[in-house]
């Protein structure tokens, strides 16, 4: 159980994350959606200890993240932020394979190993598993990371917008992967995300925020209303039910 | 996984090169035109061999050491003004005790001390590096900059104050150069660099995942904050121990951490910093042997080294490695 309480965060006078209680599910697929600025990228890097926080507690299982050994959570959860910047050359491949530091030391074993080619078939990096970062394009470079991410084999995966800079049979796939992993693996995924119709069609709960606050929790369906949208995000959106999903119509 | 099999020989192969070649100069450096006098010959090299072997060390490893603690290619902690910090202090010492005080006083205590002064002050550069947020490159090199001539301006108005005699002594005594090495000193510095580098060692692994950048690291279970202050020490200690020995060398770290990445092509710290180490070897060793045989003293091996480096360092500048 994630479970953020009178979590804040200020930047100077701003408050970026205002005072923000929260209990996520325990397993399935949960987003995080919401305007820019709202504050959903800053919550999900101070529940993985990437940020410190201005006030309030962060509990992982009922260890508070401020205070547990950063090893012993590694094992529990794992964070991917956007733009990662790596400074030495590495192959995919060696890129997946420090998943497993939290595991093995740098030391890795068969077992390991198998992860590894397990991470890089799930998200169809074995072509360019020998390929060097700094010669893939972005989307490429993204899933590489994830599969790192997945390969920590953790039971908490938190997700900074995944489907960024992925084109749509890529963004697809990422999202199957991830249902995949909540489905058969009985795994924690969080993501945050942008477009409303991944959120909808893929997730089994949503948290919305706004202007630093949770302006809304539930099931898709629940969030998928006119005037639940209009709240968040002040926009009027038409909401169509296709094939039995309901998608967001906001091109007007 | 024959590929990353083939590409470990690589590394291995590569290493085993750098490491011969070091080898020879060594070799070349201890018996060349020796003309039989072997027992006043070799004692005499030994002691150069070693201020060579131990002030490459230093540089290669406290450059490598600091760009991966920074995530940069471009810093060193030459450029970010750690070694005229450490002239700084000698300087001020000298100012305020006295010559014939800090002549009293014990070379070994005296070097301690300096040494814990600097690992205080990568202390607080660890604060401000890493607390309130991140600060872009720009700013850091900037920084660096302008802490490098404050601390080298002091350092001459200090030197412009004190008596000539007293600053004769202080070039005498602390820019010793590899031409004359205190063996006190050199005994002192061995201890310090087998101490930091212990220390050290066994964070070889996180340092590779310190390369994937700080968020990353964290991920995966690094202790960010103690693993740099730790690897920032060490660097402080090793900084100096080569400052000691030969006084700053701007631009010959970032020479040879950047030549070992390039040629070594690992994202292993355990293969990058010996091949680090032996080029900083080779390049001393083989850089007095051509000063010494073929311009016959004519010229500055600090001048070439620091030339080359400069010339790496535009390289890299123009290349856009500074991110």
């Amino acid at each position: 159980m994630i479970e953020a309480r009178n979590v804040s965060r200020r930047y100077g006078d701003t408050l970026v994350v205002d005072d923000v209680t929260l209990k996520l599910p325990e397993r399935g697929v949960t987003s995080i959606i919401g305007p820019n600025g709202a504050g959903k990228s800053t919550l999900l890097s101070m529940v993985s200890r990437l940020l410190p926080l201005s006030s309030g507690t962060v509990l992982v299982d009922g260890m508070d993240v401020t205070r547990t050994p950063g090893d012993a959570l590694a094992r529990r959860l794992a964070i991917l932020r956007q733009d990662n910047a790596v400074t030495s050359r590495l192959t995919v491949r060696d890129l997946v394979t420090f998943g497993r530091y939290p595991h093995s030391r740098g030391r890795p074993t068969v077992e390991d190993r198998a992860f590894v080619e397990g991470a890089l078939a799930h998200l169809g990096l074995e072509p360019i598993a020998h390929r060097f970062l700094d010669e893939l394009s972005g989307g490429q470079r993204q899933r590489a990371f994830v599969a790192m991410v997945l390969c920590q084999d953790t039971h908490y995966v938190l997700l900074d917008e995944p489907l960024n800079s992925l084109d749509m049979k890529h963004a697809v796939a990422m999202m199957k992967e991830l249902r995949r992993a909540a489905d058969t693996l009985g795994k924690c995924v969080v993501l945050v995300l942008h477009d409303l119709n991944y959120a909808s069609c893929y997730s089994d709960h949503v948290v919305a925020m706004r202007a630093g606050k949770v302006a809304f929790q539930g099931t898709p369906e629940e969030l998928m209303r006119p005037d639940v949208l209009r709240g968040i995000y002040d926009l009027d959106i038409d909401i169509h039910l296709l094939d039995g999903k309901r998608i967001a119509v906001h091109y007007r | 996984m024959p590929a990353s099999a083939l590409r470990l020989e690589g590394h291995a192969q590569r290493l085993l090169l750098l490491g011969g070649l070091a080898a020879v100069c060594v070799g070349v450096f201890m018996t060349v035109d020796a003309g039989g006098q072997w027992d006043f010959v070799l004692p005499f090299r030994a002691r150069k061999v070693a201020t060579v072997l131990l002030v490459g060390y230093a540089i290669a490893v406290s450059t490598v050491l600091f760009q991966t603690v920074t995530e940069n290619r471009v810093l060193t902690p030459a450029i970010m003004g750690f070694d005229t910090l450490y002239l700084l202090l000698q300087t001020g010492l000298l100012f305020f005790l006295g010559a014939r005080t800090v002549a009293s006083l014990d070379t070994r205590l005296l070097f301690t001390v300096e040494v814990a002064i600097m690992v205080g002050f990568s202390a607080v550069l660890h604060r401000w590096l890493f607390e309130g947020g991140r600060r872009s490159v720009h700013l850091l090199l900037l920084t660096g900059v302008v802490l490098g001539v404050l601390f080298r301006s002091l350092s001459s108005f200090l030197q412009r104050l004190i008596a000539p005699g007293e600053f004769d002594f202080l070039q005498d005594r602390f820019f010793a150069s590899f031409n004359n090495p205190d063996p006190d000193l050199l005994i002192v510095s061995a201890g310090m660099t087998v101490g930091a580098s212990a220390l050290g060692f066994h964070l070889l692994r996180a340092c590779d995942v310190l390369n994937l950048g700080r968020d990353v690291a964290i991920n995966l279970g690094v202790d960010h904050r103690r693993t740099v202050s730790r690897l920032l020490a060490v660097v402080a200690v090793l900084v100096s121990v080569s400052t000691a020995l030969v006084g700053p060398v701007t631009f010959f770290g970032l020479l040879v951490a950047n030549l070992a990445h390039g040629l070594v092509r690992s994202h292993r710290h355990a293969h990058v910093l010996p091949a680090a180490v032996f080029l900083a070897v080779i390049g001393l060793l083989g850089g007095q042997l051509v000063l010494e045989r073929v311009f016959s003293f004519g010229a500055n091996l600090r001048v070439i080294i620091e030339f080359l480096g400069g010339l790496m360092f535009i390289t890299l500048l123009m290349r856009g490695a500074l991110r």
